[in-house]
């Protein structure tokens, strides 16, 4: 079992400069996983390569993951004195999280055989900054799975050495795995559109609804 | 060819190939050596050939742009995407549950594998844990799939390489008693959709297990029989020993996983690393490959069904009555909790894993499927250059892929 906490004061150590936060995991999987700056990823991916008290020399999944503009609404709880009794209250915090690309790499070790290590890397935004640096010089696993997450999200990979479409066709133009991805007309079984039909018929004829 | 080639002893390969080679070690291991004409034309020039989609070693639809020099591949682009179907987009429009049939499309050979990475996910994320006897039929039921899978693997393997009918037939018959077997437990022979989370959906009928055991113990007779047709064939010897070596770095470094990396002789067995299930009950071997050739991918399948055959007959003998379903499993309204999870098993081709992030809805916001047929097929290339075509059609073969997996 390896430790992120330990993992993220060793890079903190290693690479000066580069930022790194721990993403918590409330579900019982327990997978934390640690966000790192696009400067740094491919300095920080080369050290959990060689480092050899990682080795993580197995990186096995990549994917993307697409974040709508979301409220986010959390309960804390803080004290508070209230007519001289200290109390416990809880309270929503709102955070605005802005929509943004992301993408995960899972990263394994085969010559120390554990892990997983999670690491993810995030875009700016959802549209004209969506360029990210590409981990295949490092991994070469991550090739075609960094080709499927341009393909299907629209992350652009820096330094990626083959970027194509891996399974839409070349001409497409859409990016399909987006939250906010609309699916073309194609309403042969409902000649007249009606009800829910119409409704995203409409919807997708709107020019400002696409960007 | 122009005339500044021509005058050269031998050149690179990169200077006369049609598609840009990408920078890295892609160099192929020989050189082209011109032919000289007389008028110095047409003669030494590349021939880019698309094998596929429909050709019917590709083991579906599935495209090689092929660049030949006579018979000698100098490049190779494998072209995905005609079966695509965009699964992941389906699996996060519906239930969890919704899309566990789903999974069986994924590798259509070895559907009960791909429940139960699936399954073993969903129960990472929602803290479930499958009893006891459910673990013992996952373990029986993935065993019995890594039987066909390999089975029909050197079956179709031998069908390549020219033996036409009699191996693929041998090795079909011995799959339809195990899926008589999948018929008798899950209704279905192919699409079993039988795992669910924290168990499975039914138990055993009766007299399953004194059938499966029948299978079982005749097996190895089977294999006694395939073996020797293998290990002794001369031409199989020809044509798959020292064609397509992937050496260990490369196979590290490329995420190949499964029975083709330890043909390269890395030893990394998730059934052994994360002794996912009950596998820490079982003692088997992990067959290891020494040169990382057709050859050895081949033996290693064949040496993992003996192995496969000795965690059955453990798993056959200790199962004991019991439940098979987690009781906080709901079936209905079921929604975990906010978080993510990563769940992967060794399913006979590689390591298959799903990823699932929940935002507390009744479907993943994030399914994400990690298909070992795909992403096996990224060293191809290597593998291949420098080989004629008809070592192509063998080395694909011996990566094993499905293509309802590949472009899912």
């Amino acid at each position: 079992m390896i430790l992120l906490d330990g993992v993220k004061s060793r890079i903190e150590a290693a690479i000066p400069g580069a930022r790194l936060e721990i993403i918590r995991n409330d579900s019982p999987s327990a997978q934390r996983s640690l966000q790192v700056d696009n400067e740094h990823a491919v300095a920080v991916a080369q050290f959990l390569r060689d480092a050899p008290d990682f080795r993580l020399d197995y990186c096995s999944n990549v994917t993307g993951v697409d974040w709508l503009d979301a409220e986010i609404s959390e309960k804390v709880k803080i004290k508070k004195v209230a007519d001289g009794v200290e109390k416990e209250i809880e309270e929503v915090k709102k955070t605005r999280r802005l929509g943004h690309l992301e993408a995960v790499y899972h990263l394994y070790s085969m010559e120390l055989k554990h892990g997983p290590v999670i690491i993810r890397l995030g875009t700016e935004n959802r549209a004209d900054k969506n360029h990210l640096p590409s981990l295949t010089p490092v991994w070469r696993g991550a090739e075609f799975q960094e080709r499927e997450i341009y393909d299907l999200y629209g992350i652009v990979f820096d330094g990626h050495p083959d970027l194509r479409r891996l399974l839409m066709w070349d001409g497409f133009q859409d990016y399909p795995m987006r939250k906010d991805y609309l699916e073309p007309d194609d309403y042969e079984y409902e000649p007249t559109a009606h009800d829910r039909v119409l409704e995203k018929t409409k919807r997708h004829h709107q020019p400002e609804a696409k960007p | 060819m122009s005339d500044a080639v021509l005058g050269d002893a031998a050149h690179t390969p990169s200077e006369a190939s049609v598609l840009s080679a990408p920078e890295g070690a892609r160099q192929p291991n020989y050189a082209i050596v011109p032919k000289t004409s007389a008028t110095g034309e047409l003669e030494g020039d590349l021939l880019e050939v698309a094998m596929g989609p429909q050709h019917p070693s590709t083991h579906g639809v599935f495209r090689m742009d092929v660049v030949l020099d006579g018979e000698r591949v100098v490049k190779l682009k494998p072209v995905f995407g005609y079966l695509h179907r965009n699964h992941e987009k389906i699996a996060e429009q519906t239930s969890y549950l919704g899309s566990m049939p789903y999974t069986d499309r994924l590798d259509y050979f070895c559907s009960l594998t791909n429940n139960w990475a699936y399954a073993l996910a969903v129960e990472q994320l929602a803290g479930l844990q499958a009893p006891e006897r459910a673990e013992y039929i996952r373990v029986i039921t993935a065993e019995l799939t890594r039987l066909v899978n390999h089975t029909c693997l050197i079956g179709f393997l031998l069908q390549d390489m020219g033996a036409s009918g009699t191996p693929l037939m041998y090795a079909f018959r011995e799959r339809e008693k195990v899926l008589d077997l999948f018929e008798s437990l899950t209704g279905a022979r192919m699409m079993c959709n039988y795992m669910r989370f924290g168990g499975c959906r039914c138990d055993l009928p009766p007299g399953w297990l004194e059938q499966a055991k029948q299978v079982a113990d005749n097996y190895p007779r089977f294999l006694d029989e395939f073996e020797r047709l293998l290990s002794e064939n001369e031409i199989l010897i020809a044509r798959t020993q020292g064609i397509g070596v992937l050496p260990r770095e490369l196979a590290i470094n490329a995420s190949i996983t499964g029975p083709m990396l330890r043909a390269s002789g890395v030893n990394y067995d998730i059934r052994k690393v994360d002794t996912y299930g009950i596998y820490d009950r079982f003692p088997f071997r992990v067959p290891l490959g020494a040169q990382g050739d057709t050859f050895d991918r081949l033996i290693i399948r064949a040496l993992e069904m003996r192995e496969s055959l000795k965690i059955l007959e453990q798993a056959l003998r200790d199962i004991a009555p019991g439940p098979i379903r987690d009781p906080k499993a709901k079936i209905r309204g079921f929604r975990p909790k906010p978080g993510e999870a990563y769940g992967r098993i060794e399913a006979p081709k590689g390591e298959l894993g799903f990823y699932l992030i929940s935002d507390g809805g009744p479907n993943p916001y994030r399914y994400r499927v990690r298909p070992p047929s795909l992403i096996n097929l990224t060293i191809l290339e290597d593998m291949c250059v420098g080989h004629i075509v008809a070592d192509v059609v063998v080395i694909l073969g011996s990566v094993d892929i499905v293509l309802g997996e590949v472009d899912r």
